[in-house]
C-alpha cells in the first residue's frame, strides 16, 4: 500500500481535484448569479432566457456535457482552450463544471431571494436606488445569505462531481483511481483511500457552511 | 349639503392658484384586474401642505400614495413632482424617487445593515455623499427622532416604533421635497404610536409636504392641512379635519366615521 504513494502522484492528483473544484466553483458562482439576476428581472425576455439556461443544463447528464465538450468543441469543431492537451482538458472541464452547477447556484441564489421580503426592494426603490444599485447593496447581500446553506450542498456536491472530469482524462484523483486499481492489487483499498480524500475534502465544508448559515443569517 | 360637495373641489382649485402646487395628481385612473382601485384621481398638494388620506379598506387610498412614486403604474392620468412628471422606469425614475420620502407600513428597514448604514445607503449611493459627512447628517437625524445611541444595532433588534423612527430619518437623509407615509402606525403596538406621531407632527410644522395614509385622527387634528376622504377608488370628500370630522357631508364619510369614532 505504502508504494502507492511512492510509484502514483496521489497528493498531486486530489491537488488538481482542488484546483478543478476552486476555479470552477468560482465561474458557476459568476454564471449562477447572472442567471439568477435574469430569473428575478421584471423584463419577461430575460426570465425566459434565464429559465431555459436552467432547465436545459440542469436536466443534462453531466458525463455528456463532459464528453460533447471535448469530442464536439474541442476535437470537432476545434475550440481549444489551449495548445497543451492536458491544460486543454483542464480547462474544458473547468467551462463545464461551471455552465453546470450554475444552474444550481441560480436555483439555491433563487430560493434566497424568496426569503426576501418585497418591502426590502420597495424601500431600496424608494429611496431613489436604481435596479442595479438595489440588487448590489440590498437584494444580492440579502440573497446570498439566505442561500448559503443550499450553496454548501451545491459546492460540495460540484467537488464530488469534479471526478467526471476523469472520463475526458483530466488526471485529477478520480482518473488517478481508475488507474491504481486497474495496475494494482487491493482495489477496495484504494477505492476507500480516495473516499477518504474526498470526505476530507468535503466534510470540513460541510461543517463551516453550516455554521456560516446560521452566523450571516438574516434576522427579521 | 348637495353645493358644498361641490364648492370643495372648488375652493381647493383656488388654494392651488394662490401658492405652489408640488405633487399634481391628475385624472390618474388604475385597475387591477377587473378592479377598477383609482378612478379618475385629481388632487393637487401644495408646498408645505400635509394632506391626510383616509378611507375604508380596499378604497385605494394606500394605492394612491404609492402610484405617487411609482411602486404601483397606473393606466391613465399624470402626476407631476414639482414640475416634472413621472417617469416611466429607468435612471430618471429613481432620480425622482429620491426627492420623494417614503415610509411604510412594516418599516422595511434593510434588514442586513444597521441602523447607521440603512440611513447613509441613499445619501452615499445616490447623492453621492462623501461617507464622512452623510455618517455626520445621519447621527443628526437619527439623534432628532431619539434612537441615536441604537446606530450600531441591526433593524430587528429596535422595537417597532424606533424602527418606524429610523425609517423616517433614512427617508429625512435624501432632503425630499415631499413624503409619502403609508400607514405608519398600523403595525406598532398601541404605546409606541405616539413617539412615530410626534416625529411626524413636528415634521408638519417644520413645514415639511406630507402624503398621509392614517386613521390616526388626532394627528390629522393636530397637523394636518386638508383630509381627502376616498372610498372606491373615488375622491368623495376633500376639507379641513375639523369641518371633516366634525360636518361630514357624504353619507359615505359619515358611515366610515360612525364606525371607526364608536370605538
Amino acid at each position: 500500500m505504502g508504494d502507492i504513494f511512492a510509484r502514483y502522484d496521489f497528493f498531486g492528483a486530489f491537488w488538481l481535484t482542488i484546483q478543478l473544484s476552486f476555479w470552477s466553483a468560482l465561474g458557476a458562482l459568476v454564471i449562477g448569479t447572472l442567471v439568477a439576476i435574469l430569473r428575478v428581472s421584471p423584463v419577461p425576455v430575460f426570465r425566459l432566457i434565464g429559465t431555459s439556461y436552467v432547465n436545459l443544463v440542469r436536466n443534462t447528464p453531466l458525463t455528456l456535457l463532459m464528453v460533447s465538450a471535448i469530442l464536439g468543441l474541442s476535437l470537432i469543431m476545434g475550440l481549444r482552450l489551449s495548445n497543451d492537451v492536458n491544460m486543454d482538458v483542464f480547462l474544458w472541464a473547468i467551462v463545464v463544471l461551471s455552465v453546470y452547477h450554475a444552474a444550481f447556484v441560480c436555483e439555491a441564489l433563487r430560493s434566497g431571494v424568496n426569503t426576501i421580503p418585497t418591502g426590502q426592494a420597495e424601500a431600496a426603490r424608494s429611496i431613489g436606488l436604481t435596479f442595479r444599485q438595489s440588487l448590489t447593496e440590498v437584494l444580492l447581500p440579502q440573497a446570498f445569505r439566505g442561500a448559503i446553506a443550499p450553496l454548501g450542498s451545491t459546492l460540495i456536491a460540484l467537488i464530488k462531481n469534479s471526478t467526471v472530469a476523469s472520463v475526458i482524462g483530466a488526471s485529477e484523483a478520480a482518473g488517478l483511481m481508475a488507474t491504481i486499481v486497474e495496475n494494482e492489487t487491493g482495489g477496495v483499498a484504494v477505492f476507500f483511500l480516495f473516499a477518504l480524500g474526498f470526505v476530507i475534502l468535503t466534510l470540513p465544508l460541510g461543517v463551516w457552511f453550516t455554521s456560516l448559515s446560521r452566523r450571516l443569517a438574516v434576522k427579521r | 349639503m348637495r353645493a358644498q360637495v361641490l364648492v370643495g373641489p372648488q375652493v381647493c382649485r383656488y388654494c392651488a392658484a394662490m401658492s405652489e402646487p408640488l405633487v399634481v395628481i391628475d385624472k390618474v385612473n388604475k385597475h387591477f384586474g377587473d378592479l377598477h382601485v383609482l378612478k379618475d384621481i385629481d388632487l393637487s398638494i401644495d408646498k408645505g401642505e400635509v394632506v391626510i388620506l383616509i378611507g375604508p379598506s380596499g378604497s385605494g387610498k394606500s394605492t394612491l400614495c404609492r402610484t405617487i412614486n411609482r411602486l404601483e403604474t397606473f393606466e391613465s392620468g399624470s402626476i407631476t413632482i414639482d414640475g416634472k412628471t413621472l417617469p416611466d422606469e429607468g435612471k430618471e425614475l429613481a432620480d425622482l424617487r429620491a426627492d420623494v420620502g417614503m415610509v411604510f407600513q412594516s418599516f422595511n428597514l434593510f434588514a442586513h445593515k444597521t441602523i447607521l448604514e440603512n440611513v447613509t445607503l441613499g445619501p452615499i449611493k445616490v447623492r453621492k455623499t462623501p461617507k464622512a459627512e452623510a455618517d455626520k447628517r445621519a447621527l443628526e437625524l437619527l439623534d432628532r427622532v431619539g434612537v441615536a445611541h441604537q446606530k450600531d444595532k441591526y433593524p430587528a433588534q429596535l422595537s417597532g416604533g424606533q424602527q418606524q423612527r429610523v425609517a423616517i430619518a433614512r427617508s429625512l437623509a435624501m432632503n425630499p421635497k415631499v413624503m409619502l407615509f403609508d400607514e405608519p402606525t398600523s403595525a406598532l403596538d398601541p404605546e409606541m404610536v405616539n413617539e412615530v406621531l410626534d416625529v411626524m407632527v413636528q415634521l408638519a410644522k417644520e413645514g415639511m409636504t406630507m402624503i398621509v395614509v392614517t386613521h390616526e385622527m388626532g394627528f390629522a387634528r393636530k397637523a394636518a392641512d386638508k383630509v381627502v376622504f376616498l372610498a372606491d377608488g373615488e375622491i368623495v370628500e376633500s376639507n379641513t379635519p375639523n369641518e371633516f370630522f366634525s360636518n361630514p357631508t357624504s353619507a359615505r364619510a359619515k358611515d366610515f366615521l360612525s364606525k371607526i369614532l364608536t370605538h
